[in-house]
């Protein structure tokens, strides 16, 4: 097991009075591939809002390569090396398709990925690049937000919910492009609710359940049971 | 050929409340932020415009070279030390501190410049004209439109051409998703905010050269501003200049009519304008 680039200490979040998540300890070694499943409601967007920085938290409650980073703010954040790549896409519609990707690299992080390499791993942006953002179909709209966060060359890059609302032939076709994409040693959190791809791509997995870990093990080793178990509460 | 005057004379007016309307414009574009105080920082500006011809004995135009860096310098500070503080979900919070800032400009311009009337000397510039085609035309207003012009296509190329402008735009489309491509919203809209005092500089310049004022005139051009804005369609820079010159028109075409009229027919064309198209007359731009 390689250094843990992050760390998840006791991590709970609040909207007000609502507590989100409680308590959430969780690690992803360097260049591993966590898959975070969970029903809807169960903290998922939570907490990659928290570790992103969109949500503030104790400092010491998420931390980077050894350094808390809890309280940054998601610039901060994303300086360090972390992209997300938000549920629903999250485009920027008064920006073009490679504008987009162009202000996704402002964070000026040294790396392998330019605007090149996003073109040549999904084509058809390149034919669309002068187009808006919000005219392309949402599957292509799922790539230009992962090439967007492949621009700031991340060391950790998280998808949050990475499938919903594409249909199935998009779903492969991302798929397919995701080990050339975390391939390089790039670690990533992967949320996912399709648990058999997220299974199949990823070495450890985490199930959430109304704010806390209910399962964590081994991708290849968990069972269906243990998973429904994890997934429903069901005892 | 006087009506034809009149809709010239109109045109160019329009240049200059097309550079009220430009700053006001740029910070709703970027922050939603609406500024209740952009009339009384014209003033400012052209009462620093003052200060500074009389102080170091520049003419007005040279004055622009202190007082443009001198607003841009004090609207960064004024966005990260006040403004920013203001903005979310609720838009009451910007609306009455910028109320409030309107009337502590104008209370410490009362204390530092009185009430009198006050006009920069420009020299020449304010008589010379030239006669093209069977009409005068002040040299001061041509030069006037010919800025505005000038700093609406800079606006215009600086929002679609340049990474500031594309962080502006993403800023005003999703503040958060924009924090996480590493811009600092807090200083997006500090940059967005000096740009803007950066033209309210220029244009509170020109009008102190043009005319008479004192500190209290900057409702009127906050007015005069706003409407150019709504005229031309939120979010459309080049329909704010279009804004500025249909308002400028409609008050000499109503002076024109009967002297008395003239800041009325202004007003009235307004109105009729967002009654028919409560969106402005061109789209917004995206």
């Amino acid at each position: 097991m390689h250094e843990p680039i992050l760390q998840i200490v006791g991590l709970s979040a609040h909207y007000g009075d609502f507590q989100a998540l409680y308590d959430i300890d969780m690690t992803v070694a360097e260049g591993e591939v966590l898959a975070i499943i969970g029903a809807n409601g169960a903290g998922k967007t939570t907490l990659m809002w928290s570790i992103a920085g969109l949500m503030r938290n104790g400092a010491d409650q998420v931390r980077y390569r050894g350094e808390a980073i809890g309280g940054l703010r998601a610039d901060q954040v994303a300086e360090r090396g972390i992209a997300l790549v938000p549920e629903g896409r999250q485009l920027f519609p008064s920006l073009s398709v490679e504008e987009n990707l162009i202000i996704g690299g402002q964070v000026g992080r040294d790396g392998p990925w330019s605007l090149r390499r996003v073109f040549e791993l999904f084509p058809i942006l390149q034919e669309r690049r002068k187009q808006a953002s919000t005219s392309l179909s949402g599957g292509q709209q799922q790539m230009v937000a992962i090439g967007r966060a492949l621009m700031a060359n991340p060391d950790l890059i998280l998808f949050d919910e990475i499938s919903l609302g594409l249909a199935p032939v998009i779903i492969r076709d991302i798929y397919q492009a995701l080990p050339g994409i975390v391939g390089g040693g790039m670690s990533a959190i992967i949320v996912e609710q399709d648990i058999t791809k997220a299974l199949s791509v990823s070495s450890r997995i985490y199930c959430l359940q109304e704010g806390r870990v209910s399962l964590e093990g081994a991708s290849d080793t968990v069972s269906r049971e243990e998973i429904s178990r994890a997934y429903f509460g069901i005892e | 050929m006087e009506w034809v005057n009149a809709i010239v004379q109109g045109t160019l007016l329009g240049g200059l409340y097309a550079l009220f309307a430009a700053g006001l414009s740029l910070i709703f574009g970027v922050m939603r932020l609406v500024n209740i105080a952009h009339g009384d920082l014209i003033v400012l500006a052209a009462y620093l415009g003052l200060t500074t011809t009389i102080m170091l004995g520049m003419h007005p135009l040279a004055a622009l070279l202190i007082v443009v860096p001198l607003m841009a310098a004090a609207g960064y500070g004024l966005q990260r030390g006040v403004l920013n503080q203001t903005l979310g979900d609720d838009i009451l919070p910007p609306l009455l501190v910028t109320f409030g800032l309107s009337v502590i400009i104008q209370n410490a311009l009362l204390e530092a410049y009185s009430a009198d009337p006050q006009k920069m000397d420009a020299g020449v510039l304010e008589t010379a004209s030239i006669s093209l085609g069977g009409l005068t035309l002040g040299v001061l207003p041509l030069l006037t439109f010919a800025v505005a012009v000038a700093i609406i296509a800079g606006l215009q190329w600086t929002f679609y051409h340049t990474a500031l402008g594309r962080a502006f735009r993403a800023v005003s489309d999703n503040q958060d998703i924009a924090q996480l491509m590493g811009l600092n919203r807090r200083h997006v809209f500090g940059l967005a905010m000096a740009l803007s005092l950066a033209v309210t500089a220029v244009a509170g310049v020109l009008l102190g050269v043009r005319t008479s004022f004192d500190p209290s005139i900057g409702g009127g051009r906050l007015i005069f501003g706003f409407e150019a804005v709504i005229i031309g369609g939120l979010g459309n820079i080049w329909g704010t200049l279009a804004g500025g010159v249909i308002l400028g028109v409609a008050q000499t075409v109503g002076a024109k009519i009967d002297p008395g009229w003239q800041i009325l027919a202004g007003h009235i064309a307004f109105l009729v304008i967002l009654a028919v198209r409560p969106n402005g007359l061109f789209p917004r731009m995206t």
